[in-house]
């Protein structure tokens, strides 16, 4: 069952005697409970800036959301900020990169973790109390008693990334957004991290939306995976499809461009994608990626690239290109030609 | 011959307490009795997590920091036993590039002055002429036009500031470059333009580099040797193909099955030695083996008490140096993993900063006390 709808979501940012910013554009996707999706791309590609709008996370003014985001039948988008309070710790709970910035410096995390439970879960003191000391031990955390009483500089980034999550699954919420939550980690402890957000979904059967620049943690993660550049999705498949037949020219060419660590017979030099994210183009000019890629054509600056469904009804791989790598490339210079 | 050469090297951080009379009641071992061969014309990568020492480790060997013992050898010179002018003339051979170029490059000078201020400084001749011709020469071989002289830093992307700083430190020709993080701030599709720069330059200008980074795939692509460092300590070195096909330190082997691999057959098929806990302070680094408060192969001998020397494997793995015990039962399969349990490694976490300053503190006094009080050794009662 779809647990999370986002439908045709865009931001747009605006300040007064500047462009307006279109930093995020006609986003679309879907959550089922017990799903983890991956969220793509670069930095400036949006996907940040896509989890706080799914939140209502944005700031009210100089910013325009449109678009709807439906999470079990309710639309978030239309709710006021109260409404969104409630539904905000109880049903969706978010993961932040920098939990040391997150969490209060100056508050224990036992209090953090207590307010959760007694705001949103409804538990007296004493209840959310003896609450807040089992999901520390969820979340592994040894000796919770005493850590319950520190404060969050006392922990290490781990740990405190763990207090974080232990905070967002507090009200069992129906679905997890995280947002690079293992990027200011280690690799050891990145490792424990999303061995433990592995093992809360499969338990919970929340639905999780993980925010990434990594695609080897979106490969051992997630069971759907959207791309993005230049704040649109542009290719999406499952995990397993994508990586198998990447075919948008951008994730084929990050995908090449990536040094493995299992990789025996390594090339000389690296495969790399010329330019940077800021060589872009407005889409509704043409495709963001054009100046970027090897096989663009004239056709891929007349105006928004088309989706070609390069899947079935029933796993769908939508590309958001006119010439998806791997497929048959006389046939669109034909197409050009005419 | 190697071009550097460190010796038994050494960086302790003194940590002090009280007030007014600051007395000095522990160190912070951040590097602790490091050797390195570095050939010339090589990449050495240095892997390690944050805390390691990787990166005192290089400055020290730049002298940027001051090591507590030990000697580096540059091209047969002894540069610990410069003083502080002969060490000026003597840095001009090797220069470094910072992971953040925004912060490493001045925000107010342009990039004509960010070039030609080391040439200033060094008093290269040729006059202001000659330098403009070398900066100029300079763009081209990192890949930016000759019109971006002009420009200042936070007009260019972070790629492109990278390739600056590069530039800076190709200036004066230097025969090594350490590379702390070189592309660790940048996008994934920009990393890999800077790691092929740096290969290009390195046969372009036969240049030596040290490579500190924390992404163990960037750092096999580009190395010719590896070394592993675990809180302050080198624990295994070996040529990169030998070191990624067959770790043979336990945390070498947790770290590599650590790393995501972007291929979900790979992901969903590998099996994952997942570590407990933290790495302990190294203020109060444990006893014996470094490692061995959370390695899944400990064995009740010898780990806990004795530190292990970096030795060779001749008939195992020629070329290949580990510091561990058990290494070659551990190859052999003879030893096998054991769960490690959280509690047992939640003793000495590193974020426990100040209860391990405490612990230190206690410790020198409870020898003082156990000095002074006659009768039963401390700790008796």
């Amino acid at each position: 069952m779809t647990l999370l709808e986002v439908r045709d979501l865009s931001v747009t940012f605006t300040r007064s005697g500047q462009q307006p910013v279109r930093a995020v554009d006609g986003v679309t996707f879907d959550v089922a409970a017990g799903q983890s999706v991956g969220i793509v791309g670069e930095s400036g590609s949006g996907k940040s800036v896509t989890s706080l709008a799914v939140m209502g996370l944005l700031p009210s003014r100089g910013v325009s959301v449109g678009g709807t985001v439906t999470l079990d039948g309710n639309e978030l988008t239309s709710m006021d900020q109260r409404e969104l309070r409630d539904v905000r710790g109880r049903d969706v709970a978010m993961i932040f990169q920098d939990p040391m910035t997150s969490l209060n410096p100056v508050v224990t995390n036992g209090k953090q973790l207590v307010e959760v439970l007694t705001r949103h879960a409804g538990l007296s003191k004493g209840e959310a109390k003896t609450e807040a000391e089992q999901l520390l031990r969820r979340v592994g955390i040894p000796d919770p008693v005493r850590r319950l009483g520190e404060y969050p500089h006392q922990l290490s980034g781990g740990m405190r990334q763990r207090v974080m999550i232990a905070i967002a699954i507090a009200c069992r919420p129906k679905l997890l957004i995280a947002d690079e939550p293992t990027t200011a980690l280690d690799v050891t402890i990145q490792a424990q991290i999303l061995d433990l957000l592995r093992t809360l979904v499969a338990e919970s059967g929340c639905g999780m939306i993980m925010i990434t620049h990594d695609l080897g943690v979106v490969a051992g993660l997630c069971d759907d995976v959207h791309v993005m550049y230049s704040g649109r999705i542009v290719e999406s498949a499952g995990t397993k499809d994508l990586f198998a037949r990447p075919s948008h020219p951008y994730t084929d060419g990050l995908l090449q461009s990536i040094p493995r660590i299992d990789d025996d017979d390594p090339a000389d030099l690296l495969h790399t994608i010329p330019g940077s994210a800021r060589d872009t183009v407005a889409w509704d000019r043409g495709c963001a990626f054009q100046p970027r890629c090897e096989r663009a054509v004239a056709e891929c600056l007349s105006g928004p690239p088309a989706v070609t469904e390069l899947g079935t009804p029933i796993v769908p791989h939508p590309v958001r290109c006119l010439r998806p790598v791997g497929e048959d490339v006389s046939l669109h210079e034909g197409n050009v030609a005419r | 011959m190697s071009l550097l050469e460190v010796r038994d090297l050494e960086v302790h951080f003194p940590i002090k307490a009280g007030t007014l009379f600051q007395r000095t009641v522990g160190a912070v071992k951040a590097v602790d009795g490091v050797d390195l061969d570095i050939e010339a014309g090589t990449t050495f990568g240095l892997v390690g997590e944050s805390g390691c020492g990787k990166s005192t480790l290089g400055r020290a060997i730049m002298r940027l920091i001051e090591p507590t013992k030990g000697s580096v050898t540059l091209d047969g010179q002894d540069i610990l036993a410069l003083s502080e002018r002969r060490m000026r003339a003597v840095r001009r051979q090797f220069q470094m590039v910072f992971q953040d170029p925004m912060a490493s490059l001045d925000p107010r000078q342009s990039v004509e002055s960010l070039l030609t201020e080391p040439l200033r400084a060094h008093k290269i001749p040729g006059g202001a002429a000659g330098h403009a011709k070398r900066i100029r020469e300079l763009l081209d071989v990192v890949g930016l036009p000759e019109s971006v002289v002009n420009r200042y830093p936070h007009e260019f992307s972070g790629g492109q500031r990278q390739r600056l700083g590069i530039a800076r430190a190709l200036v004066l020709n230097p025969a090594l470059i350490i590379a702390d993080e070189p592309v660790s701030a940048l996008d994934v599709s920009i990393q890999a333009q800077v790691i092929n720069l740096l290969k290009e330059l390195q046969e372009r200008f036969s240049l030596t580099y040290v490579v500190i980074a924390h992404d163990l795939a960037v750092v096999r692509h580009i190395s010719k040797t590896v070394a592993v460092m675990y809180l302050g300590g080198i624990v295994e070195q070996a040529p990169a193909a030998d070191l990624y096909r067959q770790p043979l330190h336990p945390y070498t082997k947790a770290l590599m099955s650590a790393v995501p691999v972007p291929d979900p057959n790979v992901e969903g098929s590998r099996s994952r030695i997942l570590l407990q806990g933290d790495l302990p302070s190294p203020a109060n680094p444990p006893t014996g083996c470094r490692f061995h408060t959370r390695c899944p192969w400990k064995q009740a001998t010898k780990c806990d008490t004795e530190r292990p020397a970096l030795r060779e494997l001749p008939l195992v793995a020629p070329g290949h140096k580990v510091a561990c015990h058990f290494a070659e039962d551990i190859l052999s399969g003879t030893i096998t993993p054991h769960e490690v349990k959280p509690e047992e490694v939640a003793l000495t976490p590193a974020a426990d900063d100040t209860s391990g300053i405490e612990a230190a503190a206690d410790a020198t006094e409870a020898h003082v006390a156990g000095g002074l009080t006659p009768g039963g050794p401390p700790g008796a009662h």
